[in-house]
């Protein structure tokens, strides 16, 4: 099988970072916070390597956005193993991740400044759109969403741009010549569906648990060739209509109160009004 | 597990130094007073020395390439620690499980510093300890069955196995496919590792050794397929023509068959790693798998061993960082009397000492580590230092932790008592502490004996020596007169530490001066005093852990890392602190009230054993 995979790889801030909204209320604060590959993305990552490890697909080929090295002093000399503390590390370093976990080869757009800050699902899907017609991909698996603006987008509006049939939500996908049978998780149930590569996925968190990058797979891919290139030469304009107005942590939960009856209770509840 | 004791034998010690002079001609005299002087502060600290090439500035040895790739490692590592290693499953169960043994095998964990062609990762020592770093943040259990493998099992064939051992062993080992044990410790033989019992006897045909004996608390010792073993073997004496039994280490495959274990022992902590007795009944082991030179085995394991220590230190700071976070969080939430219990004294002088005794910890740790990358040879003394000072202060941190804690801290569930049960150990293996401490203090006597016999050396010599005496003379009679011998550390330290660069100067002046007054007064006998040798050790310990800090402290003011202030403030508590305990070292080894003392101690000690116990009767008279 010739068909050559696109996979998007989001660099985000990890999941277990206590996040903390900058004090002018722009948006969160990124410096000295660890980042990693967002989740949704690495099960991406581990489907495209089982395709490829049964042979369906020839290369798989990463590819994330983002400035050539992570901004602000997120590169501190001094490593740190702390959970909240670690640094964040540079973009490069999510499409080492990928490489590490199998595959093939990374592409590094390259986004930096205002640009970058203001860098949504449409520019990106702008992007992939552009980077699938030049390396002539046949598929692209993206994460359904990313953990940090949570906007689950991208993939609709990538399949759009390009007017490829579109399988969301997956939970199980099979792959059969230029067929691919999709198993989606939607509300209450799974629905199955069959379409025609080239197509877009996105992956669901039950698709695979993704692999570890070991460190001798760090290692080798530390061979493993990465481009960079900027949208400009996509033919891409990244530029955003979208203005952050305000970013705000979410209200702090007030302590409750213990009652003794089922009488001080509504006693309680008409105090505060709510009957 | 080992209990060795690292040290050339005390009586070896000086007995080589004595040989030194008595058969000294003129010629290497004068070669001897322009030796090669050591690089290592700690060696020359004891002739009252200031040597800054190792120590300033503080060491960073990795290159960008080997930055970044260390960068990309500590993610997966630290991730397959939180999400699949179970520490408290491993303990319970007294064993690591089975798919984590696995994962840790995929992952690459079991060849770090094998070289690249063999199938490792090829790690230097410093990329390795920052890993073992996130290991003993997790799980010393684990951390014992990877170290007791890697820093010790094998390390004999990497430092010292010839190509084609090399190329037989360390692929499986990297990968894991085999587990490697290191087998010194035997039921009659602890600290005293000369004394050991196995023995290998070369076969008539001198195509293989018949090894026989048996080795206790062997770290890895059930589940190996290969083992570093010593065992005595009779070696001609070049001179005498004589047979005399010396140490050779062998690799020794489990595959040979008459290898046999006990059962796994049942122990205090680090239960998730095996421990087991090991049995060698008639094994036959090839001439090709001496390991080192035949009768050379004692070089050999000293090497290991010095050549690992760096690597506790490193999980041990990351321990402590673990125990010291969980500390905070406690206190930064706990309310009693109306306030958190960080806004307390009382918590805050043991958050503020866990602190600085982390920093102290690991700023040694890869201050060794970066010597050692470096190719520094002689970094024995630093290394020691380094293993008897994380382990003593992962303890007290630990402890402290349990102690902020409170009640919640004894609790199972809190997951520190079995760090505390974990840590007890480090103590102990690998070079007790006391054995550690008198490694230390006779190391440093050694070098500064040889020192010292230079000089007289050259007393009789005196107008070839003119420029040596005078510089020793001045000194000497600078120090008497009670002014400074002009050493400084100014240049070297960051300005705003020069207060405590000049306490750590002035400690090691009198220290210095201590040691050659010691020396003088009890000769080679000096190997006799434990109580002295420990304080003497007490001290040294102090002052490289003074200059270590400085170095550190000054670096991060250089860069003017955010943490600077706050590092500059630990490491002037630390020297204000260490300096004062060194000091009163200083003072009790020059007074006769101590002598006193320690004759009362060892008074106090014999009678209880004649008694077989306590003496005085108890005090309700029965």
């Amino acid at each position: 099988m010739s068909a050559r995979v696109l996979v998007g790889v989001k660099r985000v801030i990890d999941y277990a970072v206590k996040i903390r909204v900058k004090p002018d209320h722009t948006g969160v604060v990124t410096d000295g916070v660890k980042h990693s590959m967002n989740p949704f993305c690495e099960i991406a990552v581990e489907e495209a390597v089982k395709l490829k490890e049964k042979k369906l697909v020839k290369e798989v080929v990463a590819v994330s956005c983002g400035p050539q090295q992570a901004q602000g002093k997120e590169i501190d000399l001094q490593i740190i193993s702390n959970k909240r503390m670690t640094v964040g590390f540079i973009l490069q370093e999510t499409i080492r991740t990928a490489l590490a976990m199998g595959a093939d080869r990374g592409i590094h757009v390259e986004v930096s400044g205002k640009d970058y800050e203001t860098l949504g699902p449409l520019q990106v899907s702008k992007i992939l759109a552009a980077l699938a017609k030049k390396e002539e991909a046949n598929l692209i698996i993206l994460g359904k969403q990313a953990i940090d603006d949570d906007c689950n987008q991208t993939g609709q509006m990538t399949a759009a741009l390009l007017d490829w049939p579109q399988g969301t939500f997956a939970s199980e996908v099979t792959m059969d010549r230029d067929m691919l049978k999709v198993v989606r998780e939607i509300d209450g149930g799974l629905e199955t569906i069959k379409i025609k590569m080239p197509a877009v996925l996105t992956a669901d968190l039950r698709l695979n648990t993704p692999r570890y990058a070991t460190l001798p797979n760090i290692m080798k891919a530390k061979k493993k060739k990465i481009t960079t290139v900027k949208p400009g030469d996509l033919g891409v304009d990244v530029s955003s209509r979208l203005e952050v107005l305000n970013v705000e942590e979410p209200p702090q939960r007030l302590a409750g109160v213990k009652v003794e009856t089922v009488d001080d209770l509504v006693g309680k509840l008409k105090e505060a009004g709510k009957i | 597990m080992i209990a060795i004791m690292p040290l050339k034998r005390p009586q070896a010690v000086l007995d080589k130094a004595q040989v030194g002079s008595s058969t000294a001609v003129k010629a290497k005299v004068e070669k001897d007073i322009k030796a090669v002087e050591s690089k290592s502060f700690a060696v020359n600290m004891f002739k009252g020395q200031i040597t800054t090439e190792q120590v300033f500035p503080y060491p960073s040895v990795m290159n960008e390439e080997q930055t970044q790739f260390l960068r990309e490692l500590v993610p997966p590592v630290s991730k397959f620690f939180y999400e699949v290693n179970d520490p408290m499953k491993n303990d319970a169960l007294e064993k690591v499980e089975d798919h984590t043994m696995e994962g840790l095998k995929e992952l690459g964990a079991f060849g770090l510093q094998v070289p690249v062609e063999h199938g490792g990762l090829g790690l230097t020592n410093t990329q390795y300890a920052r890993l073992v770093e996130v290991v003993g943040m997790h799980d010393l259990g684990v951390g014992i069955t990877l170290g007791a493998h890697q820093s010790i099992g094998f390390k004999g064939i990497l430092l010292f196995g010839n190509p084609q051992q090399k190329e037989k062993y360390l692929p499986k080992l990297a990968s894991g496919e085999t587990i490697a044990a290191f087998c010194l410790t035997e039921p009659a033989s602890g600290s005293d590792a000369a004394s050991i019992k196995t023995t290998a006897v070369l076969s008539e045909c001198g195509t293989y050794y018949t090894l026989n004996g048996s080795k206790i608390w062997i770290s890895n010792g059930g589940i190996s397929e290969i083992f570093t073993v010593f065992a005595k073997t009779p070696v001609k004496d070049e001179k005498t023509g004589e047979m005399k039994d010396k140490i050779t280490a062998f690799i020794v495959e489990r595959s040979f068959g008459g290898v046999t274990h006990g059962p796994p022992e049942k122990k205090m902590g680090i239960k998730a790693s095996n421990t087991a007795e090991v049995y060698y009944e008639n094994v036959r082991v090839p001439v090709e798998n001496v390991l080192g030179e035949v009768g050379g085995g004692f070089k050999v394991a000293m090497n290991i061993l010095n050549n690992g220590r760096f690597g506790m230190a490193a999980a041990l700071s990351g321990t402590m960082r673990g125990a010291i976070a969980k500390a905070v969080d406690h206190a930064a939430n706990r309310t009693q009397f109306g306030n958190k219990i960080h806004t307390y004294g009382a918590i805050q002088e043991k958050i503020a000492r866990m602190a600085i005794l982390h920093y102290v910890t690991e700023s040694m740790a890869y201050m060794v580590s970066g010597n050692m990358d470096s190719g520094a040879s002689e970094f024995q003394i630093e290394a020691a230092i380094s293993k008897i000072f994380a382990s003593e202060a992962a303890w007290n941190v630990t402890d402290e932790c349990i102690q902020v804690m409170g009640g919640m801290g004894f609790m199972k569930d809190a997951g520190v008592e079995r760090i505390m049960r974990d840590l007890r150990i480090f103590r102990i293996f690998e070079g007790t502490n006391d054995i550690l401490r008198l490694f230390v203090a006779l190391n440093g006597f050694q070098n500064a004996g040889n020192h010292l016999k230079n000089l007289q050396k050259a007393l009789k010599n005196p107008l070839g020596n003119v420029g040596l005496l005078t510089g020793e003379i001045t000194k000497r009679a600078k120090r008497r007169a009670g002014l400074g011998t002009g050493l400084s550390l100014s240049g070297s330290v960051h300005p705003e530490l020069a207060h405590s660069g000049d306490l750590a100067v002035k400690a090691l002046e009198h220290f210095g001066g201590t040691v050659e007054e010691l020396l003088l007064k009890h000769g080679k006998k000096i190997i006799d005093e434990q109580f002295v040798l420990k304080r003497v050790a007490d001290s040294a310990i102090d002052l490289y852990t003074m200059v270590v800090v400085l170095s550190r402290a000054s670096r991060s003011l250089s860069q003017g890392l955010t943490s600077a202030q706050l590092e500059k403030i630990m490491c002037e508590t630390w020297c204000v602190e260490a300096h004062d305990r060194i000091m009163q070292n200083v003072k009790d080894l020059k007074s006769s009230s101590s002598r006193k003392l320690f004759n009362n101690l060892r008074d106090v000690s014999t009678s209880l054993v004649e008694n077989g116990g306590v003496v005085a009767p108890h005090p309700l008279g029965f």
